[in-house]
C-alpha cells in the first residue's frame, strides 16, 4: 500500500447507488490504493441547496467535514462534484479568510473540534486517477477492454470554477476523455458536451420539470452523436441523466459512473458494481 | 401612444444599502459588470426559462430587494458556473446569486421541496433518506446496512446537529 486517502462518501452515491460505492473501493483496492473511512462524515454540505440557504451553516458543516479528515492526517477522495465542489470551496474560502476560519472554530469548539487549515488536500477520484495514479498504472490493470463509444460528461464543479480548481480547461478539458480511452472506450464529441445536466443549485429539487429539459437537451445530443454509454464522475449528474430517462420517452442510454466502468475493465464482478439500482440497464 | 398598465414604462428606486449588503456578503466584484450579457448567453438554464442572468445582476447592482428576493427566478440557477467562466470582468456571478438565495430564505422565501431536502440533511446528516431497499442492496453488495456516516452514529448526530443550532439553521429553515 503507497497512497491513502479519506473517502468520503457524500449522500447518493452511499444510499441510492451503491454500486458507485463498492466499485470505488474495489478498483482502489485493485490499484494499491488505500482508503480510509471517514467516520462520522455528513453531507458535504450540498453546494446547490445548503449553500443557497445559508453559507454560515454550509462552511460550518463542511469545515467539520474537513476536521475530521485533519484528525486522520489524509487528503480526502471524493467520488462526486457536488462533494468535491463543496468541500474544495470550503477549503479555498478558509484559506483565503482567516477570520472566517476564527468563526467556523468557534462553533466547532463545541463539538470538540477545530479546523487547522492547509493540512490537507480534497480531491476529486478522477484527478487522483489521473495525477498519481497515472494512464499507464491503469492500463496495466485491464483485463476486460471495453469497446463502445462513451459519452463522457465532465459534470460542473469537477473544473469549474477553474480560477480555483486548476485541474483542467473549463471548456474543452481532457482529462475524463483519457481516463475512459484508457480502459478501452472510444470518448465521442457531442455538440454541447460540456453542459450541465440540469439537476444542480436546487433545480431537480425545486423545478425537476426544468432539469429535465436541460436533461433531455443533453441526452438528445447523445443520441444524435452515436453515444452508446454516457460516463459520468458524479452520482448526481448520474441519478438526472438515469431517472430522466424513466419520464422522458425515446431514449435509452446506460449511465454508468467511471468507478463501475473501470470494476468491468479490471474484471472485477460484475455483480458488485450494482447496477441493478440503475433505472436504464447496463448490459456490459 | 399612451401606454397603460403593463405596458407602462416604470422608474424603479434604487436601493444602494441593499446592493451595499451584497458586496459585504463577499459579492466584492458586483460592480464591476457592465452589462455585455456573455453571462445570459451562455445560460443553459436560460435556454429553457425567463431566468435572464444579466438582469439580475443589474437589478442586484440597483439594490431592487422587493425584485430579486421573491422571484422564481433566483432559484434556475443550477450553479453551473459557465457564465463566471465566460465573464469578461471576472464578476463571480454564481457566488452572488447564492449570497441573493441566502436573503431570500432569510426573508422567507423558500419552496417547501428545499425545506425538506434541508430538514432531511439536519436530522439525518444526508439531503436523501436511506430507505430499507437500499439498506437491502447495500448488504447484498457486502457494504455495511448503514454508511459509515453520520447516519449511523448517534454521537456524530447529535454534533451535527448542535452546530445547526448554533447557526440557527434549524429555526431558518422552520424545522425542530
Amino acid at each position: 500500500m503507497t497512497e491513502r486517502y479519506a473517502l468520503f462518501l457524500g449522500c447518493i452515491a452511499p444510499l441510492r447507488y451503491p454500486g458507485i460505492e463498492k466499485a470505488t473501493r474495489e478498483v482502489f483496492k485493485a490499484l494499491d490504493v488505500e482508503l480510509v473511512d471517514l467516520e462520522g462524515a455528513g453531507c458535504c454540505p450540498a453546494p446547490g441547496v445548503i449553500r443557497s440557504f445559508d453559507q454560515t451553516t454550509w462552511l460550518a458543516l463542511a469545515a467539520r467535514n474537513l476536521a475530521l479528515a485533519e484528525k486522520k492526517g489524509l487528503d480526502i477522495i471524493t467520488i462526486c462534484n457536488g462533494c468535491f465542489g463543496s468541500l474544495f470551496d470550503a477549503a479555498h474560502l478558509l484559506h483565503e479568510d482567516k477570520q472566517k476560519v476564527k468563526e467556523v472554530n468557534k462553533i466547532l469548539k463545541e463539538v470538540g473540534l477545530e479546523y487547522v487549515g492547509d493540512k490537507i488536500k480534497v480531491r476529486h477520484f478522477a484527478d487522483v486517477l489521473h495525477k498519481d495514479i497515472g494512464i499507464e498504472r491503469i492500463k496495466s490493470k485491464v483485463v476486460n477492454p471495453l469497446n463502445f463509444k462513451a459519452a463522457v460528461h465532465y459534470g460542473c464543479h469537477f473544473a469549474k470554477p477553474s480560477k480555483i480548481k486548476q485541474l483542467d480547461d473549463p471548456e474543452r478539458p481532457s482529462i475524463l476523455d483519457e481516463l475512459v480511452e484508457a480502459v478501452g472506450p472510444k470518448s465521442i464529441n457531442y455538440r454541447d458536451k460540456m453542459m450541465c445536466c440540469g439537476a444542480g443549485g436546487g433545480l431537480r429539487t425545486r423545478a425537476n420539470e426544468i432539469a429535465m429539459k436541460m436533461t433531455e437537451e443533453k441526452l438528445a445530443n447523445v443520441k444524435k452523436a452515436g453515444g452508446q454509454f454516457i460516463v459520468d464522475v458524479c452520482p448526481f449528474c448520474h441519478l438526472q441523466y438515469d431517472r430522466t430517462q424513466k419520464d422522458v420517452p425515446g431514449y435509452n442510454i446506460p449511465v454508468i459512473h467511471l468507478s463501475q466502468l473501470y470494476g468491468l475493465a479490471f474484471g472485477l464482478p460484475r455483480e458488485n458494481m450494482g447496477f441493478e439500482s440503475h433505472h436504464v440497464p447496463v448490459n456490459l | 401612444m399612451i401606454l397603460a398598465g403593463d405596458e407602462m414604462a416604470t422608474v424603479k428606486e434604487p436601493n444602494p444599502a441593499f446592493a451595499e449588503s451584497i458586496i459585504k456578503a463577499g459579492g466584492k466584484t458586483l460592480n464591476l459588470c457592465y452589462q455585455c450579457g456573455t453571462c445570459t448567453a451562455s445560460c443553459p438554464s436560460g435556454r429553457q426559462t425567463a431566468f435572464r442572468t444579466r438582469k439580475l445582476i443589474r437589478k442586484a447592482q440597483l439594490g431592487l430587494k422587493e425584485d430579486i428576493l421573491p422571484s422564481d427566478d433566483l432559484w434556475m440557477c443550477t450553479t453551473c458556473y459557465t457564465c463566471v467562466e465566460r465573464c469578461p470582468r471576472q464578476v463571480d456571478i454564481t457566488d452572488i446569486i447564492m449570497i441573493l438565495r441566502n436573503f431570500a430564505v432569510k426573508e422567507g422565501y423558500m419552496a417547501e421541496t428545499h425545506k425538506k431536502t434541508a430538514s432531511s440533511m439536519m436530522n439525518t446528516g444526508h439531503t436523501i433518506p436511506l430507505t430499507n431497499d437500499y439498506k437491502e442492496m447495500r448488504k447484498r453488495l457486502g457494504l455495511s446496512e448503514q454508511p459509515p456516516t453520520v447516519l449511523g452514529d448517534p454521537k456524530a448526530l447529535e454534533d451535527w446537529k448542535k452546530i445547526m443550532q448554533i447557526t440557527g439553521f434549524d429555526k431558518l429553515i422552520g424545522g425542530k
